[in-house]
């Protein structure tokens, strides 16, 4: 297809109606140089510093006092790895992100299907009452709660469990309006009506018709659930301690002790960075279709 | 409970059921349906409101609770104090310098974030080879974790052996001190957040732009416009709502911004002189070093009024805005609409036909017939 839009025009140009001519000269036209220029620059500024930070944390501390970066690793990353294994428990912290983050990404996606479902296609009363308040809470920074949250997690002897660090991101206001607003439009009507007809009852008819229907949003919204548990930074360090780390918190550990070594710190960086770029990998265009969906919907 | 509501229609329903037996059960069977429809959406929305309110509502209502008391982290609820720790809080010029420091970085972040994201989603709109790669290569630094790109500007930025102090070094330019001077240091973080979000947000932006109707940029070309004018007059305006969206959750989450400054600086909460604590910082501070929850409650308090009137701010702009430029943006929309379909009738059936095998994103009833087909699959389209 991309070769016909080129090749055509040029063959029949002068024959062409105008309107054609508009549309291959004006809309379809492929871009030049300076666009694919540009989106190097781009892929660049992407890239770069994460390279920079590989290059780094695979040379040693004198790397750091040469004027121009170099531009190849060194032979030094894994000795650097096993620094930070030395200095921060990697793996029990790299075990307690992903329970937390599964654990979180399982509970968000169940309770804010069967809460989306019911908004989006059930009638009862206070319906639209309760989903305007779910609106409202969207943008509420429930983050601010933390001293009574911590206070809570004391009070019942939880804090340095992962457990404390689950429970206040059960669920989440967003995920219900996401999956509300996906659901709407994909079940006809019908069909739950079909499905009441044939004397399916409501949960039946939630696990049976619901449930398969919005099975792509539920891929998204994990993906983004999981993405932002991962990434949470502050009330883990509040509620977790040195010992039993999540990643984030292991980390920035290691920058912030006594006699900081810039190749370990990005070495550590960068190790804790490879979970997540295989995610990007594998799931890469679903990330990129959930952002756009999630603008053209929300 | 659900599960034993469940189960009796499936039982009844059996064939082997005898009549007589039937009868009572049916209209327990009934009264069990009936209670299962009203019931069960209350079932479904249940969970997330009781998690909610627990993990959610409560702890930020005790935080005013709290606020009004002396209340040392270790020692546990003093006397009650009113407003005290507000006043305090008012009074204090660390809270105001930490609340200049997070406006500022707000602000060096969101504004140069926005212009680029645009640049770069407007870049992407076009007929490009290998998209999903230009779109990934974007996203790429979404996947940094915060902690991950903090580790890594700081030593970008670092004062002594940075990557970019060593090259203005090399220039013979003097070294700036990124992490002890205001300006450089707000800079240097707003960096990091730039960084991690231009692409998330271009690609928010490249989706609203294509969903623009195809049709307004056709006639528009027809009549003359080139790709600047196009993107001046079209796109532009049509994606000023998705704009004020990522504006304002730029806001909610910019003034929350914590993770960046704390590991800039390990050693100190914000810097040396405080140059760069923003008032998340000041907060953690405030509650796990100087032990007063009281007081840290009050700046929570306050924070949280703070987004809400930016918020409140953001949606009512953005209300206004988007009421008077889609109306004007409807109104030159259906203006080139007429304008096409006249040339169209004009032109006969051929030039209708034409253009139907011709555009991939409009489906079966034609270009001319309304704009909201080609709008919902642009997103699978090849453009």
């Amino acid at each position: 297809m991309s070769a016909n839009t080129l090749t055509r025009p040029t063959e029949t140009r002068e024959s062409l109606p105008t309107r054609r001519k508009a549309k291959f000269y004006g809309i379809d036209k492929r871009p030049g140089w300076l666009t694919y220029s540009l989106l190097g620059v781009f892929f660049l500024s992407s890239a770069y510093p994460l390279w920079w930070s590989f290059v780094m944390g695979s040379r040693d501390n004198t790397a750091f006092g040469s004027t121009w970066p170099p531009l190849l690793p060194g032979g030094n990353f894994w000795k650097n790895v096993g620094e930070v294994f030395d200095t921060v428990p990697f793996w029990l912290a790299l075990g307690n992100s992903v329970l937390i983050s599964s654990i979180i990404t399982i509970s968000v996606i169940t309770f804010s299907t069967l809460a989306g479902y019911a908004f989006a296609k059930l009638r009862f009363k206070g319906r639209d009452g309760l989903m305007v308040f779910v609106i409202a809470t969207m943008a509420i920074p429930t983050q601010l709660g933390i001293i009574p949250l911590f206070m809570v997690m004391r009070t019942l002897g939880w804090t340095g469990e992962i457990g404390a660090v689950i429970i206040p991101t059960l669920v989440t206001a967003f995920g219900v309006f996401f999956m509300r607003q996906y659901l709407i439009d994909v079940i006809p009507d019908e069909l739950l009506e079909a499905a009441r007809m044939d004397g399916a009852n409501m949960i039946s008819t939630f696990w049976h018709v619901a449930v398969p229907a919005a099975r792509p949003a539920m891929a998204i919204l994990g993906l983004f659930t999981f993405m932002t548990a991962w990434t949470d930074f502050l009330w883990p360090l509040i509620v977790l301690n040195a010992g039993n780390p999540t990643l984030q918190t292991a980390l920035s550990q290691l920058q912030s002790a006594r006699y900081v070594d810039y190749s370990i710190v990005l070495a550590g960086a960068i190790m804790a960075t490879i979970p997540l770029l295989l995610l990007f990998i594998v799931a890469g265009k679903q990330l990129i279709s959930g952002i756009m969906q999630g603008a053209v919907k929300g | 409970m659900t599960s034993t509501l469940n189960r009796p229609p499936v039982e009844n329903s059996s064939p082997g059921t005898p009549r007589t037996t039937a009868k009572a059960p049916i209209s327990l069977k009934h009264r069990l349906s009936a209670f299962d429809h009203k019931a069960s959406p209350y079932f479904y929305v249940a969970p997330f409101f009781i998690l909610f309110a627990i993990v959610g509502l409560f702890p930020l209502i005790y935080t005013f609770v709290v606020s009004l008391y002396e209340w040392h982290t270790l020692k546990g609820q003093g006397d009650f104090v009113g407003l005290a720790n507000f006043t305090a809080v008012l009074g204090d010029r660390y809270f105001w310098n930490s609340l200049f420091n997070t406006v500022s970085i707000f602000f060096l972040s969101t504004i140069p974030q926005l212009i680029a994201a645009v640049i770069i989603a407007a870049v992407l709109d076009q007929n490009l080879r290998a998209k999903t790669f230009w779109r990934m290569s974007i996203l790429l630094p979404y996947v940094v974790t915060p902690v991950a790109v903090a580790m890594i500007f700081s030593n970008v930025f670092g004062e002594n052996y940075g990557l970019i102090n060593n090259i203005l070094v090399s220039f013979g330019i003097d070294p700036i001190m990124w992490q002890n001077e205001t300006l450089p240091s707000h800079i240097a973080i707003a960096t990091m957040v730039n960084w991690r979000w231009t692409g998330y947000n271009a690609l928010i932006l490249l989706a609203a732009m294509q969903s623009v109707p195809r049709d307004i940029h056709e006639s528009a070309a027809l009549d003359g416009a080139g790709a600047t004018r196009r993107f001046f007059s079209i796109t532009l305006p049509s994606i000023r709502p998705t704009m004020i969206f990522v504006i304002i959750t730029a806001t909610i989450g910019g003034l929350q911004i914590f993770t960046e400054p704390r590991l800039f600086d390990p050693v100190t909460a914000g810097g040396s002189q405080r140059q760069f604590q923003t008032t998340v910082l000041y907060l953690w501070e405030m509650a796990f070093f100087r032990q007063n929850f009281g007081k840290a409650s009050a700046i929570a308090w306050l924070l949280f009024l703070l987004i809400v009137i930016f918020g409140l701010i953001n949606f009512l702009l953005s209300r206004s805005i988007a009421t008077a430029e889609g109306r004007g943006a409807k109104a030159r929309s259906q203006r080139r609409l007429l304008r096409m379909r006249q040339r169209q009738a004009r032109d006969g059936v051929r030039a209708g036909t034409a253009a139907s095998v011709l555009s991939e994103t409009v489906p079966v009833p034609g270009p001319a017939d309304s704009p909201e087909p080609s709008a919902s699959t642009e997103e699978g389209s090849t453009r």
